[in-house]
């Protein structure tokens, strides 16, 4: 535990990030500023396991696993993205959103 | 003391993650998620998860940032401009995004925590035992599963980064 911080303000700090990502991820035209923000999404998600463990279940270590295993898909995501947009960039020359009309191939 | 640094920790998060999906070169919102992720990594260090916050150093921090400074490096010319939503669209998603965090935050409020003061610390030899257990409770079969995940994952990146077609295409 954080001496002098609740919970509450752990949590509200955890909704803001998040929801920064979903506005980052609505607003974004490219597909690299999605990756960005799917990733802040995560980690956002990954604090709050850690923390309600702590908080609310001290003596259990469910929650510090599940991050390691959020951490762990979310480093696999990303690699894999990366190596789409690569692919994708050396076939059609761009990156936005609105170009993406070959992934079907 | 812990308090004032967690406020610090937590307007640094919020400021840089803005920047980050607000800001129209790539590579500074890049560098500005750098920073949010590092934040997060000061959390778990000062709630006393040292081995998370390794971690998330490690994975995030170094692999994760620097894959994406690759792709950007890669994909853009470094003084290319993003090219933004329109400003109608902004403020929907804006209005939209605060309304959900007024609903979080009302559900959050109005439940009641029950909080257990506690000061343990949990070392990184009991996160291994637990990881590696095979008893009820144990996470032996999620963690082989994620091995097993993270090499499928490798060779997929691997296949897919190789781009067949334009093989074929400089072949022709």
């Amino acid at each position: 535990m954080i001496e002098g911080v609740t919970i509450y303000d752990i949590l509200t700090l955890t909704t803001i990030l998040f929801f920064i990502g979903v506005y980052g991820f609505l607003t974004r035209k490219n597909l690299i500023s999605i990756l960005i923000s799917v990733e802040m999404i995560l980690n956002a998600s990954v604090v709050n396991f850690v923390i309600i463990n702590k908080y609310l279940y001290p003596d259990v270590l469910q929650g510090v696993l599940f991050s390691i295993f959020i951490i762990a898909v979310a480093a696999a995501e990303t690699a894999l993205a990366v190596a789409i947009i690569i692919n994708l960039y050396r076939q059609i020359s761009s990156v936005e959103v609105k170009d993406t009309e070959v992934m079907k191939y | 003391m812990e308090r004032i640094l967690f406020y610090i920790l937590a307007l640094m998060m919020i400021s840089f993650a803005i920047a980050a999906v607000s800001s129209r070169k790539m590579l500074r919102s890049v560098i500005y998620l750098l920073f949010v992720l590092m934040g997060v990594a000061g959390i778990f260090f000062l709630i006393d998860y040292n081995f998370l916050a390794a971690i998330q150093l490690t994975v995030y921090a170094g692999g994760i940032i620097v894959l994406i400074i690759f792709s950007v490096l890669l994909v853009h010319h470094i003084e290319l401009k993003l090219e933004m939503a329109k400003p109608k669209r902004q403020i929907v998603t804006a209005i939209a995004c605060l309304l959900g965090i007024g609903v979080f935050l009302k559900t959050m409020y109005s439940y009641d925590f029950k909080v257990i003061e506690n000061h343990v610390t949990t070392t990184t030899s009991d996160i291994g035992a637990k990881l590696l257990s095979y008893d009820a409770g144990g996470f032996i079969l999620p963690f082989e599963v994620i091995s097993v995940l993270l090499l499928a994952a490798m060779i997929g990146a691997i296949i897919i980064a190789k781009g067949k077609k334009l093989n074929q295409q400089t072949d022709v």
